[in-house]
């Protein structure tokens, strides 16, 4: 979208001064670590160079269902409350079903779901009948599967438009449009970001701005370790509503909406190149056959549907693919957040976790110390080249 | 040494499963001439076009808006295959020149390398037919895609007899599978005024132009053929309602805008009397609406919507690409122009003005134009209370929307015709909306497959080993995984170890 459009449109007038609290980033990440802040009553403004949820928060399979996090028991004991809490529906829908065809990927994720049950979450085993009962758009050629029975899934796009309404209904300001270009420090504290439409002062700030996190904070001198990817989904039109719409399996991940379609997406990735205006195109590539073909088995009664569209995103992972959440020692009044590819489902957990480094400098409801930065400190330059992440 | 990411797309791509000198997409005039010329100077040349469409596809007005008004021998697929040929007699010389001519064959995808695409072998184009999907790679490509019709929709658009100008020349002429008898034209520019002529050459009546400016857009000398032949043109008058019945559109009422300086139209002087005494010498033709005095009814069978075109740029727009050294496009591909957006904007404000709050805007997900006024969500999902404060125009206070926000927010354009029916009006609303021209709003973007593709047809079922042995659910760090106890545990080698990659739920 081009200056000139946003210029047309925008009112420089209310640009706010300052605020307790700027957040860089109108990502899920970011958006809830706000809204988290605004309900404890703090002075939010979110800045973002584009529309809310125009990156990666926007562009994701809706899975809600991390055991590795964690942020998991949070993640699982919000989700079922965030449509009342953010006053706008999410779609959020509980439980999982992952079927397989391969006895490799069943044992596989048997395997998963054994380990989900020793940490207390119940995971049933489901047989080829059980799962054609479960899933009828399967048939025989699935060999079983797992009934998680918790998690879930929603709209991604939904919930981070809800998360911008229930901040704004807070009183608390998103500005799209709007990126940050600079940080600004005096005293070893962030005191103010700028942008194209002024300088907003703050008392503490938030970097969760994907994979330009890295770019905005390395003039402060620190260390924040990313590479960028596009991955690709598809979408069918809608087929008959199965019970449990977040089914996935046969190397995908994705739901069925509520309205029906099918959504799914797995497989290579690319990594790209990334600049502060963030990726220069979200291109799919022939990989939708691919796509394609895994949806076909997995669903054999849906393949003669139509797929309508198919797009890519751009996730951000950090070099051991885990998030990190954590307060900077110097500047000591910043806090960094990235989910590393994995974000939108554990949303309504990080921005909790967020609000409690930024007000309390640590997590109240979980150890999150091993997501901290410092277990990059001894990274090597070349720690992409090392992974093959090089774009 | 490199290290290689096997789970990256790099190298995974195949190479295209045929390679042509030059693929020309559309066998209209225009791509049929390019091919024969290209197969004359000695190229191996593919043209594809993907008419005959299936009865399917056309019932959800892809490409054209064909509006339900075409007969049962559209259902024939040898029927309309033979047509297709008999339609256009230079595919003969096609064929004879050595071009490889595959009708029934769409193109779905183009994929050229770029800045966030690099692992492409080669640019190749997705085709598909009844079978299967192919890539075939080429030399030089020419869209000869012609143009799609500019959709903008009224009170009871969505049924059977409204339609587009290029739908309606399509089954009258591509497929002779028309069913309309008595058509109403929306616009009168030169696509209105030939629409006009065509139908009358092929025998089917022309009940009246409508025209929401004061004056006939189209050259004067198409607009004097179409008055010779009796056929009112009907200035400064929108749409008052569509009358209908189970068959679909039954006829039209006109009003005249209640401020046609307001609705961006020219102040209107039309002689309101003179017209009616003109119009109501015929039986068929306008007539008076009962008990309405500002209003004229119209009994037609289909109403043509003939406001302007869009070139049919989808794969290059779904591409992120633009006309290249290799690729060209041709035709009314490269010659149409939308019409000005002023004018367009002008009709959406005087159709909207009539048009019911239900008045559905987006025809595949079903979005009334309240919904999206309002950016509610579909009606299968509660509206919390906190919705009601929410509209447009709340939602444009926090900057500049793009229609693809509306999009994902309402559902329109999110369905199987990819917007091409609503595209342009939710465009025209978030101008209005905004007090901004037309012509700065962004439009709803395209995605490959430009068409609507079967996922059994879609399909790589001759998947590389590479592609299959590299496929994780996600990016296949077995780190990413590692329930969080377990790290810096003696347990994290052993689970990394054990579990590996595919571990996303």
């Amino acid at each position: 979208m081009s200056r000139d459009w946003a210029a047309t449109c925008m009112s420089e007038a209310d640009l706010p001064k300052g605020a307790a609290v700027v957040v860089i980033g109108a990502g899920v990440t970011g958006l809830s670590a706000a809204w988290w802040l605004a309900r404890d009553g703090f002075d939010v403004v979110v800045l973002d160079k584009g529309i809310v949820g125009w990156e990666a928060s926007g562009r994701n399979g809706g899975g809600a269902s991390h055991y590795q996090s964690p942020l998991f028991a949070e993640e699982q004991r919000l989700w079922p409350q965030m449509d009342d809490l953010l006053g706008y529906p999410t779609e959020y829908q509980r439980e999982r079903i992952i079927i397989q065809r391969d006895p490799d990927l069943l044992d596989h994720y048997r395997a998963v779901g054994r380990m989900c049950s020793a940490m207390g979450y119940r995971v049933d085993d489901l047989d080829s009948q059980q799962a054609q009962d479960m899933v009828p758009l399967t048939d025989q050629s699935c060999l079983g599967g797992i009934h998680l029975r918790f998690g879930g899934h929603a709209n991604p796009q939904r919930t981070v438009q809800a998360y911008a309404w229930a901040l704004q209904d807070l009183g608390e300001r998103i500005l799209q449009h709007c990126p940050a270009l600079s940080i600004e420090t005096a005293g070893g504290k962030v005191v103010a970001v700028d942008t194209p439409r002024g300088r907003i002062a703050c008392d503490a700030l938030v970097v969760a701005a994907g994979p330009q996190s890295g770019m905005l904070l390395a003039p402060l001198g620190v260390e924040f370790p990313l590479a960028s990817a596009r991955a690709e989904m598809i979408v069918t039109e809608p087929a008959p509503l199965m019970r449990i719409g977040g089914v996935d399996g046969n190397g995908l991940y994705g739901r069925q909406t509520l309205r029906g379609n099918l959504a799914f997406g797995g497989g290579p990735h690319e990594w790209i190149d990334m600049d502060e205006a963030g990726p220069k195109a979200r291109p799919t590539s022939p990989l939708i056959r691919n796509l394609a073909r895994r949806v076909a088995e997995m669903f054999p009664k849906a393949a003669h549907l139509n797929v309508i569209r198919s797009w890519a995103g751009v996730i951000e992972n950090t070099p051991d693919g885990r998030p990190i959440l954590d307060r900077l020692d110097h500047p000591a009044n910043v806090t960094v957040a990235t989910m590393s590819g994995v974000g939108f489902g554990l949303s309504p957990a990080s921005g909790h976790a967020v609000r409690d480094l930024v007000i309390d400098g640590a997590c109240s409801f979980a150890d999150i110390t091993k997501l901290g930065l410092a277990r990059f400190k001894n990274l090597e330059p070349d720690w992409r080249e090392q992974r093959g992440w090089a774009a | 040494m490199t290290v290689r990411d096997v789970h990256a797309i790099d190298g995974k791509l195949p190479a295209p499963d045929a390679r042509f000198d030059v693929v020309v997409v559309g066998a209209g005039s225009a791509g049929t001439a390019a091919a024969i010329a290209a197969a004359e100077d000695g190229a191996s040349v593919l043209l594809i076009d993907e008419n005959p469409v299936p009865g399917a596809l056309i019932g959800s007005d892809a490409p054209y808006f064909y509006g339900g008004r075409m007969t049962a021998a559209l259902q024939q697929p040898a029927r309309m295959l033979e047509q297709v040929f008999t339609s256009n007699p230079a595919l003969e010389t096609a064929f004879a020149a050595g071009v490889d001519v595959r009708l029934g064959t769409c193109a779905w995808g183009l994929y050229v390398n770029g800045p966030a695409l690099r692992a492409l072998p080669e640019p190749m184009l997705g085709l598909a037919d009844a079978e299967a999907a192919t890539m075939v790679g080429f030399g030089r490509l020419l869209l000869a895609t012609g143009a799609r019709d500019l959709v903008l929709g009224f009170a009871g658009w969505n049924q059977p007899g409204v339609m587009g100008a290029q739908g309606f020349a399509a089954l009258l002429t591509r497929y002779d599978a028309l069913a309309s008898r008595r058509i109403v034209i929306l616009g009168s520019g030169a696509l209105a005024l030939e629409t006009a002529l065509l139908a009358l050459a092929r025998g089917i009546a022309v009940a009246a132009l409508v025209e929401v400016a004061d004056v006939v857009q189209g050259p004067a000398a198409l607009a004097a053929q179409v008055a010779a032949a009796g056929v009112p043109i009907l200035l400064g008058h929108t749409v008052a309602a569509t009358l209908g019945g189970i068959d679909g559109v039954e006829g039209v009422t006109l009003t005249r805008p209640p401020s046609p300086a307001q609705a961006g139209a020219q102040s209107g002087n039309g002689d309101w009397d003179a017209l009616r005494s003109l119009t109501e010498t015929s039986v068929t033709g306008p007539r008076p609406a009962p008990g309405k005095d500002n209003e004229l009814e119209i009994p037609c069978d289909t109403i043509v919507l003939a406001l302007g075109l869009a070139p049919a740029t989808e794969l290059l727009d779904a591409a992120g690409t633009r006309p290249s050294e290799t690729i060209s496009l041709i035709g009314d591909a490269a010659t149409v122009n939308r019409p000005d957006p002023a004018y367009l904007q002008a009709w959406a404000t005087a159709l909207g003005q009539h048009a019911p709050p239900d008045t559905i805007v987006c025809q595949c997900e079903e979005v009334t134009r309240t919904d999206l006024l309002g950016v509610q969500p579909p009606r299968y999902l509660d509206r919390p209370q906190a919705m009601a404060a929410r509209s447009l125009a709340s939602l444009l206070n926090d900057g500049p929307a793009h229609p693809d926000q509306i999009k994902r927010l309402t559902r329109a354009g999110m369905g199987a015709c990819q917007g091409r029916r609503c595209r342009d009006q939710v465009a025209c609303l978030l101008a209005e909306q905004q007090g901004v021209p037309l012509a700065t709003v962004p439009i709803a973007s395209f995605r490959a497959p430009v068409r609507p593709v079967p996922l059994g047809i879609l399909a790589d079922w001759q998947e590389s080993t590479a592609m299959t042995a590299g496929w994780d659910v996600w990016f296949g760090i077995p780190t990413q995984w590692t329930p969080y106890a377990m790290i810096g545990t003696a347990e994290e080698a052993e689970h990394v170890a054990g579990l590996g990659g595919n571990m996303h739920v």
